[in-house]
């Protein structure tokens, strides 16, 4: 039961830290090939 | 801590607050700012966001300052299950439109608005029946957004509830005032950067502050029986059903969406809308947990109100640190969306308003940056005034998503069916508002046969929803399939006792009666559509290309497109 819980709250804030990651990496990923064709990144 | 106040910051501290943060935002965007905006970058910054930001973009945006509230209020209400039936719900909103998304780009690649693509389709008044809802949805939005941040700076310091509106409306102002949606997108990335990282903070924080899962498990006997049930059907009847058919309507109806879809590559389309849907239900869920934690703790919200909630869980087990962190995800939240409407609204505009019913034909690209600009002015005057009264947002967020609910069929039937007319989509748009009006406040009694006529149309409406999920996914017999098996076990289990729910009843209502009377006209017709005529009539409105550049001419049973194809 304890273990259960504590999975159910901390599995939320695992989560946003593993998309926060994607998310940095293909702007970063995008960003350079942004500067590589010389366009902006928006 | 029941009784426990929230921590208070001096009137400097949130002025400094809002100044680094609106001020870091503006300064931003001057990283992207061009002297000569072009009209497409304004709207859909030229249809090439990468995944990231898109991704980002969608998800920043579809978090709004209710989100958090609303997911712990449903957290502290209904329990266990609470937060899973705010956010999930939403979060699969967001993956669901993205078939949809895929047909209205492969239908109109060069739209920035589903009503161009609706007006290429139909005509003006399909169009303007979808820009009109869209500008309400979007200019009521901005109020609840504008209204959080009274809120939030009036609870957390001495100013006063309209500072923090002002503040709020002239800081996002400013910064998507000259560069619209492409200001809108970049600073979506940094907000979403900044709330993702404070969310993954401040959960585990609260969680292990408040004494961990043994005092957790320990407080669930505080729970009833009902809240200590994960598969509560008061949960499900009262927060999950209305919030996921409204949500549905949201997705449709909801030109920051839309926005986002045509502004994406349309080869990340699929990525960017799968990685918001866990980003959104991730976020918003975890924060719904601290509600959930205040109930097993028997916490009483501050002055009645649920908004308190998690403020008062910070406040009660951190330090002032976490207060401000709490501080910076609210505005984070709020202006992302803010932002968003402005640009939304721009977007109908410059491209509904102006270049499809006012120009006709001799879109001027400046002056359409123009109308967006304008039009961003004025929202946020009107957002800022509106905000002032008072509205309860759940009820709002379930009115304004039965509204777009009446649209979602006669939208999706559009792109897919060539029989739908545009006497069809807007017979049943009007048709449909009506019944649920009349659902809704209970104009008539809803008894008898009126309440079981009412139960048959909600339950058409069910079927629907769930039949246009699976048509999504995997295809028209998939879609009928499901659509005809949950329309048959709305028919068995919810006659003669969804009447008692009529939140739920009215909006099932608005998709069953607009599906019915689209279907039985569109039948009835004997046009057929060319699909691939939408792709000419809609175009991009460029600088690059002379405002007097000839124009198509007009085809039926729609009017060319005012834009000048690249």
């Amino acid at each position: 039961m304890t273990t259960f819980f504590t999975l159910y709250v901390l599995i939320w804030p695992a989560l946003t830290l593993g998309v926060l990651i994607v998310i940095c990496r293909a702007v970063l990923r995008d960003r350079r090939e942004a500067r590589r064709q010389r366009k902006q990144l928006v | 801590m029941s009784n426990a106040s929230l921590h208070q910051f001096s009137t400097l501290t949130v002025i400094l607050l809002m100044l680094a943060f609106y001020g870091g935002t503006y300064l931003m965007t001057l990283g992207i700012r061009k002297k000569e905006e072009d009209a497409d970058a304004f709207m859909v910054s030229n249809h090439r966001v990468g995944f990231g930001i898109g991704a980002a973009s969608m998800t920043a945006t579809w978090i709004w300052a209710a989100s958090f509230y609303a997911a712990a209020t449903s957290g502290y209400t209904y329990g266990v299950s609470g937060p899973i039936h705010y956010g999930l719900w939403g979060a699969l909103m967001i993956l669901f439109i993205y078939p949809f998304g895929r047909r209205f780009r492969k239908l109109a690649p060069n739209a920035h608005t589903l009503g161009e693509l609706i007006h290429a389709r139909h005509g003006a008044s399909s169009q303007l029946i979808l820009a009109l809802s869209n500008l309400l949805g979007s200019i009521i939005s901005l109020m609840v957004n504008f209204t959080a941040s009274g809120a939030l700076v009036s609870v957390l310091s001495p100013l006063s509830f309209q500072a923090g509106v002002i503040i709020a409306g002239v800081g996002v102002l400013l910064y998507t005032l000259w560069s619209g949606f492409r200001a809108s997108v970049l600073t979506d990335f940094a907000q979403l950067v900044a709330m993702m990282a404070i969310a993954v903070v401040i959960i585990p924080a609260v969680f292990f502050a408040m004494g961990g899962p043994s005092e957790l498990v320990a407080g669930l006997g505080n729970l009833t029986p009902e809240q200590a049930d994960f598969f509560s059907v008061d949960a499900i009847l009262n927060q999950g059903a209305p919030f996921f058919v409204a949500v549905l309507a949201y997705a449709i109806g909801n030109q920051t969406i839309s926005q986002r879809l045509f502004a994406v590559n349309e080869d990340h389309i699929k990525p960017t809308f799968l990685t918001a849907t866990v980003g959104y239900g991730a976020i918003v869920i975890g924060l719904g947990m601290i509600g959930l934690m205040a109930l097993t703790l028997g916490i009483e919200p501050l002055n009645g109100d649920m908004n308190n909630l998690i403020p008062q869980m910070v406040s009660g087990y951190l330090p002032p640190l976490f207060i401000a962190l709490f501080f910076i995800l609210v505005i984070g939240s709020l202006s992302s969306t803010a932002d968003s409407d402005l640009s939304a609204l721009s977007a109908i505009m410059m491209a509904d308003v102006y270049g499809k019913n006012i120009a006709r034909g001799k879109a001027d690209p400046r002056r359409m940056l123009l109308v967006g600009r304008l039009t961003m002015i004025v929202a946020t005057v009107i957002g800022i005034v509106f905000a002032s009264f008072s509205l309860d947002i759940l009820v709002m967020l379930v009115f304004v998503g039965a509204l777009w609910g009446a649209i979602v069929f006669p939208v999706i039937a559009s792109c897919f069916w060539s029989r739908v007319t545009n006497a069809a989509f807007t017979t049943s748009v009007i048709v449909a508002m009506l019944l649920f009006c009349v659902a809704r406040f209970e104009w008539l009694p809803l008894t008898g046969l009126v309440g079981l006529g009412f139960e048959v149309l909600a339950s058409i409406g069910g079927g629907v929803i769930i039949g246009l999920m699976a048509f999504g996914f995997l295809g028209r017999v998939a879609g009928f399939l499901a659509g005809a098996l949950a329309l048959v076990a709305m028919l068995v289990f919810a006659t003669g006792f969804l009447r008692d729910y009529t939140v739920l009843l009215a909006s099932l209502t608005a998709y069953g009666t607009s599906t019915l009377v689209c279907v039985v006209m569109s039948l009835a017709s004997r046009e057929r559509f060319d699909f691939d005529s939408i792709r000419e009539r809609v175009g991009d409105y460029s600088d690059h290309h002379p405002a007097a550049e000839p124009v198509e001419p007009a085809r039926d049973p729609a009017p060319a497109s005012l834009a000048t194809p690249r």
